[in-house]
């Protein structure tokens, strides 16, 4: 539920990008959202037609990169992706550690006109 | 005539949020106080710790935000109590942010050193997300709630500084897997202490205080080394 105010923020983030490179419109944001930032990507498609309303980013196109998150394992070093209720490498047994793998959540460019 | 450019942005959405509570810490930092972010889901304990805290610190006045999403009942039970309690409501939003607390700390007078227990809204899942410029994370999880918690909310877990397990006089009655509990904990933040408590009989919280107030009689020398704790989790 909290995707309200973050798409607020996308909105103005890509505002300020789209004016400071002189242009008038912006025509798609390219987002990318880790699985564990806690963002929901359909959550922020719905909310971001109704907040760019009247705004440079009004009938804009969302385009969303999801990343899984990986575990690093601290024995032979692979990245792997948890599987449910369990940390252990695939490789090797040893339980991974977090990485920031996954927690993403940035706007990586946007297309102006 | 109009043509379509793609602009580099590479800015995080929580970056102003971030900023803000860089500044958070700053300020609370320079007035001797230790902010302390206390976590978890609704029923687990999080005023009953604060109160027990409270009969343990020494030399470190409490202050208390208490975050809610209505009411303010817990706001007049520890005013009751003589605890310095401010309240904020957030009529449905699910967690805290920086913004808000740095209104709030505005309207604070902090005339002793001591610590600021910011109660955040009862929700193990969005709170995480949010730095509101804590020095310490500290999560309050349950033997009531289940051993699987770290392995279902891993970012609370792994983000936590303090880990308090609270109703732990109710262990003979479940079925809770404590090496279980504690082998995911320790996957996701190997040092993280975990302090064994009871809200019920008041066990285990002088254990709790003794270690926040020996993080705040640190406070002053890491600050001035510029080291913000939050950094090290990004």
């Amino acid at each position: 539920m909290h995707e309200y105010p973050i798409t607020e923020q996308i909105v103005k983030i890509a505002e300020k990008h789209c004016r400071e490179s002189n242009g008038e419109k912006v025509r798609k944001v390219n987002l990318v959202i880790g699985d564990y930032s806690g963002y929901v990507g359909d959550s922020v498609h719905m909310y971001f037609d109704i907040i760019s309303e009247g705004t440079m980013c009004q009938g804009a196109e969302v385009a969303i990169t999801h990343v899984k998150p990986k575990l690093k394992c601290p024995s032979c070093g692979e990245l792997f992706e948890k599987k449910l209720l369990s940390f252990a490498c695939p490789n090797c047994g040893t339980d991974g550690e977090p990485t920031e793998i996954g927690k993403e959540f940035y706007i990586e460019s946007i297309e102006v006109e | 005539m109009h043509d379509i450019r793609k602009v580099n942005v590479m800015e995080g959405i929580l970056d102003e949020n971030d900023h803000i509570a860089e500044h958070v810490n700053e300020h609370l930092s320079a007035h001797g106080i230790l902010a302390v972010n206390e976590m978890g889901a609704p029923g687990v304990g999080k005023t009953t710790t604060l109160k027990n805290i409270f009969k343990h610190l020494q030399g470190f006045k409490p202050y208390v935000i208490e975050g809610d999403i209505e009411s303010d009942l817990d706001t007049q039970d520890l005013k009751g109590m003589g605890i310095d309690t401010y309240q904020i409501n957030t009529y449905g939003a699910c967690h805290l942010d920086a913004p808000m607390i740095d209104h709030m700390v505005d309207h604070m007078s902090f005339d002793q050193r001591g610590m600021l227990f910011i109660e955040n809204i009862g929700n193990l899942v969005c709170p995480a997300e949010f730095s509101i410029g804590e020095h310490v994370m500290m999560l309050i999880s349950t033997v009531t709630e289940g051993s699987d918690k770290p392995y279902k909310y891993p970012l609370a877990f792994e983000k936590a500084d303090i880990i308090v397990l609270n109703k732990v006089d109710l262990i003979p009655y479940l079925d809770f897997d404590e090496e279980f509990f504690m082998k995911g904990v320790r996957a996701l933040n190997k040092d993280v202490p975990v302090f064994k408590v009871s809200g019920k009989t008041g066990e285990g919280f002088e254990a709790v205080a003794a270690w926040l107030m020996e993080r705040a009689g640190k406070l002053e020398i890491k600050e001035h080394g510029h080291h913000h704790h939050e950094h090290d989790h990004e």
